[in-house]
Order: C-alpha cells, then sequence, then structure tokens
C-alpha cells in the first residue's frame, strides 16, 4: 500500500502565560491509501492537536506549528498558502469532529451547510448541489432526505448530527477523512451504527480512515493499525493485533489492565496506572511516562527513549519493552 | 403491584431504599405570561426496585432514559408525581423540607462533571467542610479543619491542598473532592451519577478502586448511575436497566451479563465494545434501528417495540409488566 499522509517530526506548541506547552512534540506517523488507523490516547496527550495541525486549524496565537513536516501525497501542506489549504482541507482531507453538537452551525440549514462545500470545491450549481445533497443524507441512511435539508441542526438528534457530519465529510471524495472522537458524545447502541457507516462508506469510497479516540475498545473492531500516544508523542505503534495482543510499551500495558472488560471474569479491583499525566508545559527530563511507570530504570530518568523496532512494524519508546511481562501473562 | 414488591424486597430488614412505582413527569408548557401545559414529558413511568444494605444497585440505561431523574428523585432533589420512595422503612416524597434535611444527612450523591459541580469561588477545604457547617457536625475551627484533613485524606489526597480551588486540580482529584463532601456528613447512601464518566481511563480505574475501598470501610450503599455496562459490571452486585422511563430488566450481575433476557439488554450489551480484536471480528452485535424515542410523545405499549428487533403486533397494545422469570431475574418483555 502506497503512503497517502506522512506526518514527520511534527511539533506543535501553545504559547501560554504559564509557559510553552508542548502539545505535540515531534510525532511522526503515517496514513497509507484505504487503511483505518487509530491513534488511541488520554485527554491532552496531542491526539487531537496533532490532527488538527495536519488540517493546519491550530488557533494562532497561542498555537503554532513549530517543525516538522506534513507531507500530503509528497507535498508538504506547512508549504502551501492559505487558498491552495483551502482547497485541500475538505477534498483531500476531510474531518469529523467529536461534538457533533457544536460543529454545526446553529443558523444555517442542513442543506446550506451541505451544499457550501459542493459549490466551493466542485463549482456546483445551487440545483445540483441540492441533489447531491439529498443523495449524501440517504447514504448515511437518513429517512425523508429532502425534508432534511430545510431543517435546522437542532431538529436533529444527536446521532443523525454526526451522521450529517460524516456526510458532509465525505461530499468531497476526501482521501482521507480524520474522525476526532467521533462517538464519544453518543450513547452505546449509536456509537456502533456511525462506526459501522464510517467503515463502510471510507470503505466504498477507498478513503483512508483515522479515527481519534481515548476508547481502546472502540477501535479494537475497525482499526488496521493503532498508534498510541503519551504527552505529546507516539509511544507505541503496530497492528491491532500487535498492540491489543502484545502490548510493549508500560502506558499501554496501563490502559488495557486500567478498563473493566466485558469478556472477562471479572476482577475484584482494576489495577489503575497510579498518579496523574505530566503537566504539558513543565515536562520531566527523560521518559514522560516515568513518574507513573512501574518497569522504569535508572536510565529513563535521563534519556528519552526513542520510538525503535520491536519486531517488523511493531514499534515502542521504551527502554525495557523486551523485558514487559506479556500480555497474557499479565491477564491469567 | 404489592406482591410484586414483596418479591423484589425478600426481607424487608435488608432493604435500604425502596422505590415503588415511581413517575416523574414533567409537563412541557408553552406561552410566557399565560402558561399552557402542552403535554408531559414522562422521564419516569411506574419504575419499582429496592436497594438492599451495603449493596450497590446499577442502575444503566442511554441518555434520557431517565436514571439520572430516578437517582434525583430519590434524593428528593424533585418530588416525584406519583409512587413511594422508603427510605429506612421513611416515605420520602411525604417528608417536609425540615425533615428531609435531617435525611440527606444519610443519602449524598456524587455527580457526574467534576468541573460544574464544585463552586469556583471555594476552595477544596470550603467546600469539604461546608457540610460539616450545615449540619452542624463540628464545633470549633480547629475540629472543623481535622475533619477536612481527614476526609480528603481519605480520598487520597494530600491535605495541605486544602486551600487550593477547584481550577488548580485535575478531573479526577476534583472527582475525589466531590467524593470527600459526600462523606463528610457520614452518609450510608450514596447516588453515585455516572460519577467515573468525565474521567480518563486510567483515572477512572483509581476513582472506582476509591468507591469500592469506602464502601468496604465505611459499609456504604450505592445507586450507581452509569451508560458504560463494562463499568457496571465491575462496581456492581445487582444491574437494572433502563429504557424510557421503564426498568426493562433487573437481576443479580453475573445472571445479568450471562444470561441478558430482554432484547435491549441484548443489544445494548453487544455493542459494547471489546479491547481485542480477535474476540471483535468473530462476535455477533445486533444493530438496532434508529434512536431512543422523545420520551414526549413514547410509542405506545412496551416503549422498545419500534427499535426491538422481535417485536411483534401485541407488543404495540400494552404496557409488558416486569416479572420474576427466574429467582431474582426480572424482565418487563412478553416474549421472554
Amino acid at each position: 500500500m502506497a503512503v497517502l499522509l506522512e506526518i514527520k517530526d511534527l511539533q506543535t506548541y501553545f504559547y501560554t502565560p504559564t509557559g510553552v506547552v508542548k502539545a505535540v512534540d515531534g510525532v511522526s506517523y503515517d496514513v497509507q491509501e484505504g487503511e483505518t488507523l487509530a491513534i488511541v490516547g488520554e485527554s491532552g496527550c496531542g491526539k487531537s492537536v496533532s490532527a488538527l495541525s495536519v488540517m493546519r486549524l491550530i488557533p494562532n496565537p497561542p498555537g503554532r506549528i513549530v517543525g516538522g513536516e506534513i507531507l500530503y501525497k509528497g507535498q508538504d501542506l506547512m508549504k502551501l498558502d492559505e487558498g491552495e489549504m483551502q482547497r485541500t482541507r475538505g477534498k483531500e482531507i476531510a474531518m469529523v469532529f467529536q461534538e457533533p453538537m457544536t460543529s454545526l452551525n446553529p443558523v444555517l440549514s442542513i442543506g446550506r451547510q451541505m451544499t457550501e462545500s459542493l459549490e466551493f470545491h466542485f463549482g456546483m450549481s445551487k440545483t445540483d448541489a441540492a441533489d447531491k445533497a439529498v443523495e449524501l443524507i440517504r447514504s448515511v441512511e437518513i429517512s425523508d432526505a429532502e425534508r432534511r435539508l430545510h431543517q435546522f441542526p437542532h431538529h436533529l438528534s444527536g446521532g443523525m448530527r454526526q451522521r450529517i457530519m460524516i456526510a458532509m465529510a465525505l461530499s468531497c471524495n476526501p482521501s482521507v477523512l480524520i474522525a476526532d472522537e467521533p462517538t464519544t458524545a453518543l450513547d452505546v447502541t449509536v456509537q456502533a451504527q456511525i462506526l459501522e457507516l464510517m467503515k463502510r462508506l471510507t470503505q466504498e469510497l477507498g478513503a483512508a480512515l483515522v479515527i481519534i479516540t481515548h476508547n481502546l475498545g472502540v477501535v479494537a473492531r475497525y482499526a488496521d493499525r493503532v498508534n498510541v500516544m503519551y504527552a505529546g508523542k507516539v509511544i507505541e505503534r503496530g497492528t491491532s493485533a500487535e498492540i491489543y495482543g502484545n502490548p510493549k510499551h508500560p502506558y499501554t500495558l496501563g490502559l488495557m489492565a486500567s478498563v473493566p472488560r466485558l469478556d472477562l471474569p471479572p476482577k475484584d479491583k482494576l489495577d489503575p496506572i497510579e498518579g496523574q499525566p505530566p503537566d504539558l508545559a513543565d515536562l520531566p527530563p527523560g521518559c514522560s511516562f516515568l513518574p507513573r511507570c512501574r518497569y522504569a530504570i535508572d536510565r529513563c530518568a535521563v534519556e528519552s527513549p526513542p520510538l525503535t523496532v520491536v519486531q517488523g512494524a511493531h514499534m515502542s519508546a521504551c527502554w525495557v519493552a523486551d523485558q514487559l511481562p506479556s500480555e497474557t501473562a499479565r491477564t491469567s | 403491584m404489592q406482591d410484586q414488591q414483596a418479591a423484589l424486597a425478600p426481607n424487608a430488614n435488608d432493604i435500604l431504599v425502596d422505590v415503588r412505582g415511581l413517575k416523574m413527569h414533567f409537563p412541557v408548557t408553552t406561552g410566557v405570561i399565560f402558561q399552557k401545559t402542552i403535554g408531559q414529558v414522562k422521564a419516569v413511568d411506574g419504575v419499582s426496585f429496592a436497594i438492599r444494605r451495603g449493596e450497590t444497585l446499577g442502575l444503566v440505561g442511554e441518555s434520557g432514559c431517565g436514571k439520572t431523574t430516578t437517582g434525583r428523585c430519590l434524593l428528593r432533589f424533585e418530588r416525584p408525581t406519583e409512587g413511594q420512595i422508603l427510605f429506612d422503612g421513611e416515605d420520602v416524597t411525604k417528608m417536609g423540607d425540615r425533615e428531609m434535611r435531617v435525611l440527606r444527612r444519610r443519602m449524598q450523591i456524587i455527580f457526574q462533571d467534576p468541573y460544574s459541580s464544585l463552586n469556583p469561588r471555594m476552595t477544596a477545604g470550603q467546600i469539604v467542610g461546608e457540610p460539616l457547617t450545615i449540619h452542624k457536625l463540628t464545633q470549633t475551627k480547629a475540629e472543623k479543619k481535622d475533619r477536612v484533613a481527614e476526609l480528603l485524606s481519605i480520598v487520597g489526597l494530600n491535605p495541605l491542598m486544602a486551600d487550593r480551588y477547584p481550577h488548580e486540580f485535575s478531573g479526577g482529584q476534583r472527582q475525589r473532592i466531590g467524593i470527600a463532601r459526600a462523606l463528610a456528613v457520614e452518609p450510608s447512601f450514596i447516588v453515585c451519577d455516572e460519577a467515573v464518566s468525565a474521567l480518563d481511563v486510567s483515572i477512572q480505574a483509581q476513582v472506582l478502586n476509591l468507591l469500592e475501598e469506602l464502601q468496604d470501610q465505611l459499609n456504604l450503599t450505592y445507586l450507581f448511575i452509569a451508560h458504560d455496562l463494562s463499568v457496571v459490571r465491575h462496581v456492581a452486585d445487582r444491574v437494572a436497566v433502563m429504557y424510557l422511563g421503564h426498568l426493562v430488566e433487573l437481576a443479580p450481575r453475573d445472571e445479568l451479563y450471562t444470561n441478558p433476557l430482554h432484547p435491549y439488554t441484548q443489544a445494548l450489551l453487544s455493542a459494547v465494545p471489546i479491547p481485542d480484536p480477535k474476540i471483535e471480528a468473530t462476535r455477533m452485535r445486533i444493530l438496532l434501528r434508529g434512536e431512543v424515542p422523545s420520551s414526549l410523545n413514547p410509542p405506545p405499549g412496551c416503549v422498545f417495540n419500534p427499535r426491538c428487533p422481535i417485536a411483534e403486533e401485541e407488543c404495540s397494545a400494552a404496557v409488558p409488566e416486569l416479572r420474576e422469570v427466574s429467582p431474582e431475574h426480572w424482565v418487563a418483555c412478553r416474549l421472554v
């Protein structure tokens, strides 16, 4: 498979009165054609900021992309002017946001919001765009498509709004769809519907799907590959079989142990990761996970571990990656 | 109804909270000056269950199913439209405000959002100490300070943090402050309303462990309201499933998770993702059609029938009663 989008050593910092917050600090990953890639991490790990950086939607000030390259089909997005970027955004790389309540414009009809990008990117006439919008609304399995065009976001439920967002994002046949916590605000039964829908539609279009989430469970079913992020860095990468079956970073191991699982017998006690995530404006030297790590060695305090190969394409940023207990030994 | 109650509560002495036929309908009005009621949101529509001393009853359901309203009724934040709520034998719905205030010493709540449930202008110490003042539980300032320090350390916070304001704490720490505040009056019953939903998974596990430790130490009874079925399985002894204002299933934990009988419970469980691609690859998923209907205009008969994969014509005729299909396993479905 060919590499579609490649992020190299991306650094996005926020300049705040209390200091420089290194939200994304040297992140590299790539997205291959047609694959489903997951970016997993807890709040503040930089997963959303890395995606917003790709779209060049970082509010400046206070944020700024201070280093790195974002190559889309070989072209560095950082070097595009705003007009060129606008033609890329939505048409080549589209995004679905977490909050279906706030990411639609409350004073514009659904139809207007959907036709806007069609008119902009393809120069469609108003009626052609409206026809296409009806078709798109049907494709995301919403009934009464014609009537929906004249409705406003507040007429729709959360799940329907997220469907509209997906329809809008896919309207210009993008090659990459980035979904930032697409189902976090939704109920479990609706969550399943939306994920199935996204997977099916991107497969039909041949588009790559990047799912950003804090929930390890959500992506297990859908992702081909997984990147795990912590404190602004990718700390583990691999196929989902590798990440879920044989995690090689203490943080990933810890995340797996913290969640109660329906498929295993109930445990008396959960095994949480102790402590708090670090303050990104004041990171300790060495490995950022060190204060919460139960496998740390002396070297961790002085030298930050780079992302290195464990086996094949499975990579981990940990000095003791090869000495960690295997997942099977831990759960039994 | 009475028979059902007797069976739901085998030994009356064990029962701390007994809810009978609880209904909470909110009027929907139109007009500004001349208000006219044009409808009713039936948030909770005839719910009965009992909570035993020292147990954790899990209450699960999707947004808008009435689980939070049920919890709020128990604490009498809302005055129920109909039904009885017996707390240790006394009917909460009939109490006056003064009696209620006394009783609230024994029942507390931990809210979902640790950001909006703490007053930003009060320090952690003041927040935790306020119930002590209100219920006159400490006499002197020094005594109060000691008790606040003790409470903070019970929930795993450094007592030196008492002078800090909520914004100086992380989400998990704020939730610990909320727990300390609830514990201040030494309650016997705590409603945990989505108490860990807003927290990151690694922090969620810490807070869940804390809640369980406190239950053991202080002999607490919990009503644990949540939408996350894996979390509920971890903490609850028995689980009640709600849908659109109705209780659809109630069973001991292991029974509910291994042998779910109501089609809604089955769908809900099958939608919970499991963090293992190998299991997910072979797992069957029951995808429900559509979304939860509005409780302003619930469907006739069984409220689940428009989305139910096995519904028959008769399902829209009458509301199915909650009945005991095997010991302690209650289901409201005529096809089970």
